[in-house]
């Protein structure tokens, strides 16, 4: 009997009621999220990984901004068709510097995860600016804005520094070097190209929206697109190595 | 922990607990002396005039 | 009444609450004066009004007398729910035709240097607005008409459930202007940036404070069980909230932030949240509706009080689960999705037990679905309630979801959820709590409430078969491979297939709408007391009821 008035307390007694419920609905969520923080295989060991230029990183947050992953994934699953319309599938490995994720939930349009070097600069400008253009039974809005907003990098270290915070491995120099940095990488010939090319060795360095005289929105969008999905080398990536079962 | 262990954890203690969980939720519910507590409680959305009694004697 | 009853005058809630509205006046006055971010200023003069506009309401209403009557209800919020859901209602449903159109006619819908009519920032505002805006709504109204009613006691905290409404419709005004303006952390359902996130995060507190309030002062010894679901709905989406919400700001003048996870941690909290959105905010909350206005409107217990408590603990603690099968097939561990799909199949059953409760409240009064055309669209409600958590199940299954995820069938699927389940459970508590509390004998017009019901039942069916054939159209067409052993089709020639389907599902939401509308029309008349010529209807208030009103 004690066992059961010890119940009528619990439905008698609003406080009690309300820990009730929070323990009951804390479960699911601890044991689904705090292993993926501890259990070694959950990201993949690949070679090639680095942060977000300053240029990248303003690209993708125009691409949140302007809510792209509403229609677009960035997250190929490993079936036959998806390998074959849109490359290897994707790793655990190619999000662990993404704050937040961008995996998307539906494909109005097409899977964005290896989109970089798909389509040439210019495509990409055309298409963005009135994408039936390009691709008469397009669904998607135009954003010929993009190339009149002009880029200030009046947060870019602010954003650089809270992005460290948060985990991505970006050094004081590049903290420090960031809004030289956005700029550098629109031109081979600019004086901060060397400095920034050690810094971000391999990324794309050009003027990405045909405007060489602007540094402009378009230029931050489509350097993202441009390098998404090619940071990991392929060829160095065992899947089924112990260290990447799970 | 590895996950072999965490797996081995949830899928023998952790299914005992839940079903512990469930058994007394159970058995809470059927409890015949509960019985007169629901049928009361099942009529609380009817009748609810107003002003509010100061003592409700349906539900001492 | 009796004299000891009644409390007047300027007490501590008012105090409090003044103090409260005076620290973030300066607080939003110096975030005007200091930031650079000019988006962050919009927002910080619509706090600054928003605050300053509550202080004078608060000082009018203490210069004019304060008085609470302990023995009567507290119904003026309940009202003032009942209005700001019909409003968030047509807001949330005509933004969805919106961007339906947008899909369905690209050419015309879309405009070159008007960014901020785009697709990508008009979804989340029609996401926000019918969940949070009109849903939020309908729950916050309903619970504090509920919590009342069962527990025999008014709503306590004095101003402050006036706080939680207004509050709650500030977080709504932040975060639609700034997903226009291009404000967002892209989480799906939970876009609204930090400040906003801390924001709603006071105002939930406040809620959750004036519900365990109103039930600590409750006459009666058993809490009712509607009252469980909605402390669950409001317990939880605090947890839900605050987690996955964790994020760095780059700076307190800036609105920007950065989540405090990455990649495949934060898509697994993301979608712990987004799954719990739909578990806790659209489903233990409208049950807890369900379970106080199915019985009362057919005047009738609950067919079985011992089926409530059992799915209620099951619902809850499996719902939390069922979050990574939006995440088959993804970099998230297999095991976690393992998880989520077991956990998945097995919500079927405390979700029937629901729909099980709610129709079998019915039995022996079946007649009622009928003569009472609000008492069918409750039952039907219901019906799609158990139809969506057939279809869910079903749709976590990993073979299915292959097909399924990423196209069309989820969005259907979650429209026969929101329309036929959230919606018309809200529209039916609506109908039965217009004339209740504006103390009227009988609806304007129940002719309407039938043309409204066959409308909208049309304008769902349309919607939720077209996005049923072109969601599994195109998940087809992405894995058809030629005699040759090539992909069929290009990525284009199913967006262009989709087409007819976007037209009929845009034409359904339409319908919808224009139903919504009938609805307005109809309790607008209905508060004013108006009764339509020509129709002779039985008065449907329950006879308790009506005797407040003689």
């Amino acid at each position: 009997m004690s066992l059961f008035s010890r119940h009528v307390i619990l439905e008698k007694n609003s406080l009690l009621l309300t820990v009730a419920i929070l323990i009951v609905v804390s479960i699911g969520g601890l044991v689904e999220i705090a292993p993926l923080f501890y259990i070694s295989s959950t990201i993949e060991k690949v070679d090639g990984m680095r942060p977000y230029t300053p240029l990248e990183l303003t690209g993708r947050n125009i691409y949140i901004r302007e809510g792209c992953y509403l229609c677009h994934s960035q997250m190929i699953r490993p079936l036959r068709d998806e390998a074959e319309r849109y490359g290897h599938y994707s790793l655990a490995a190619e999000s662990m510097y993404d704050h937040p994720f961008q995996w998307g939930s539906k494909r109005t349009g097409p899977d964005l995860a290896r989109v970089g070097g798909k389509y040439s600069d210019a495509w990409h400008v055309a298409h963005l600016t009135d994408p039936r253009a390009v691709v008469p039974e397009s669904v998607m809005p135009p954003y010929k804005f993009l190339k009149d907003n002009l880029l200030d990098g009046r947060t870019i270290a602010e954003d650089l520094k809270a992005n460290k915070i948060v985990g991505v491995p970006y050094t004081e120099d590049e903290i420090k070097n960031a809004r030289a940095d956005l700029f550098a990488q629109l031109s081979e010939d600019s004086d901060d190209y060397e400095a920034f090319i050690k810094r971000y060795p391999g990324a794309n360095v050009r003027d990405f929206d045909g405007d060489p005289e602007h540094a402009t929105e378009m230029d931050a969008l489509i350097a993202y697109l441009q390098m998404l999905g090619t940071l990991v080398d392929f060829s160095t990536y065992q899947a089924d190595a112990d260290e990447n079962l799970r | 922990m590895s996950y072999e262990a965490m797996a081995h954890f949830a899928q023998t203690w952790g299914m005992l607990y839940f079903a512990a969980i469930f058994a007394l939720v159970l058995l809470y519910a059927l409890w015949p002396g509960n019985q007169k507590t629901f049928d009361e409680a099942a009529k609380l959305a009817i009748d609810d005039d107003e002003p509010i009694p100061a003592d409700d004697r349906r539900n001492p | 009444m009796s004299n000891s009853d009644v409390r007047k005058g300027v007490g501590l809630d008012v105090i409090t609450l003044g103090g409260f509205l005076i620290v973030l006046d300066v607080i939003s006055l110096f975030l005007a004066a200091r930031t650079q971010d000019p988006l962050m200023r919009m927002h910080a003069y619509i706090m600054l009004g928003a605050f300053t506009l509550g202080l004078a309401a608060l000082a009018m209403r203490a210069a004019n007398g304060i008085t609470y009557d302990e023995s009567r209800y507290e119904e003026g919020i309940v009202k003032a729910g009942v209005i700001a859901t019909v409003f968030w209602g047509i807001v949330g449903f005509s933004v969805g035709v919106i961007i339906a159109a947008q899909l369905a006619f690209p050419n015309m819908m879309y405009f070159q240097d008007i960014g901020w009519l785009n697709f990508g920032r008009l979804r989340p505002l029609h996401t926000s607005a019918v969940i949070f805006a009109f849903g939020g709504n309908a729950l916050i109204a309903t619970s504090f008409y509920v919590v009342q009613r069962t527990n025999r006691a008014r709503l306590a905290g004095g101003v402050w459930p006036w706080f939680v409404f207004w509050g709650y419709q500030l977080f709504i005004v932040l975060a639609a202007t700034g997903y226009v303006s291009g404000i967002t952390q892209s989480r799906e359902y939970a876009e609204p940036e930090w400040y906003i996130d801390l924001w709603l995060t006071i105002v939930w507190v406040a809620y959750l404070l004036v519900f365990l309030g109103t039930l600590m002062k409750r006459k009666v010894k058993h809490i009712y069980v509607a009252n469980w679901f909605y402390l669950a709905f409001i317990v939880t989406i605090a947890m839900l909230h605050i987690i996955n919400n964790l994020a760095v700001p780059i700076a307190w003048t800036e609105h920007k932030s950065y989540s405090a996870f990455s990649g495949v941690q934060d898509a697994m909290t993301q979608w712990w949240y987004g799954h719990n959105a739909v578990g806790f905010f659209l489903t233990a909350g409208f049950l807890g509706m369900m379970y106080y206005f199915v019985p009362k409107r057919a005047e009738r217990p609950v067919y079985s009080y011992r089926l409530s408590i059992v799915h209620f603990w099951a619902l809850i603690f499996i719902y939390i689960w069922a979050g990574p099968h939006h995440l088959h097939y993804t970099a998230l561990p297999q095991w976690a999705q393992t998880l989520g799909m077991t956990f998945s199949i097995m919500l079927w059953m405390p979700s029937w037990g629901g729909m099980i409760n709610g129709l079998m409240t019915l039995s022996g009064a079946w007649d009622k679905l009928r003569t009472d055309p609000v008492m069918r669209m409750l039952v039907v409600s219901v019906a799609f309630y158990g139809m969506s958590t057939f279809e869910g199940p079903v749709m976590s299954i990993r073979a299915v979801n292959s097909l399924s995820h990423y196209t069309d069938w989820t969005i259907g699927h979650v429209h026969s959820g929101a329309l036929g389940w959230v919606a018309y459970v809200s529209f039916g508590a609506l109908y039965c709590m217009v004339p209740w509390l504006w103390k009227r004998k009988r609806l304007y017009s129940n002719d309407l409430v039938e043309w409204h019901f066959w409308i909208s039942t049309i304008g769902i069916v349309f919607y939720i078969t077209a996005m049923w054939v072109s969601g599994i159209m195109q998940g087809l067409m992405w894995r058809a491979y030629n005699s040759f052993g090539f992909l069929e089709y290009s990525f284009v020639e199913t967006v262009k297939a989709m087409h007819p389907y976007y037209i009929i599902r845009m034409t359904g939401g339409l319908l919808f709408l224009i139903g919504a509308l009938i609805m307005a029309y109809n309790l607008w008349r209905t508060a004013r007391g108006d009764v339509r010529k020509g129709e002779s209807v039985p008065d449907v208030m329950p006879a308790s009821a009506a005797i407040a009103t003689a």
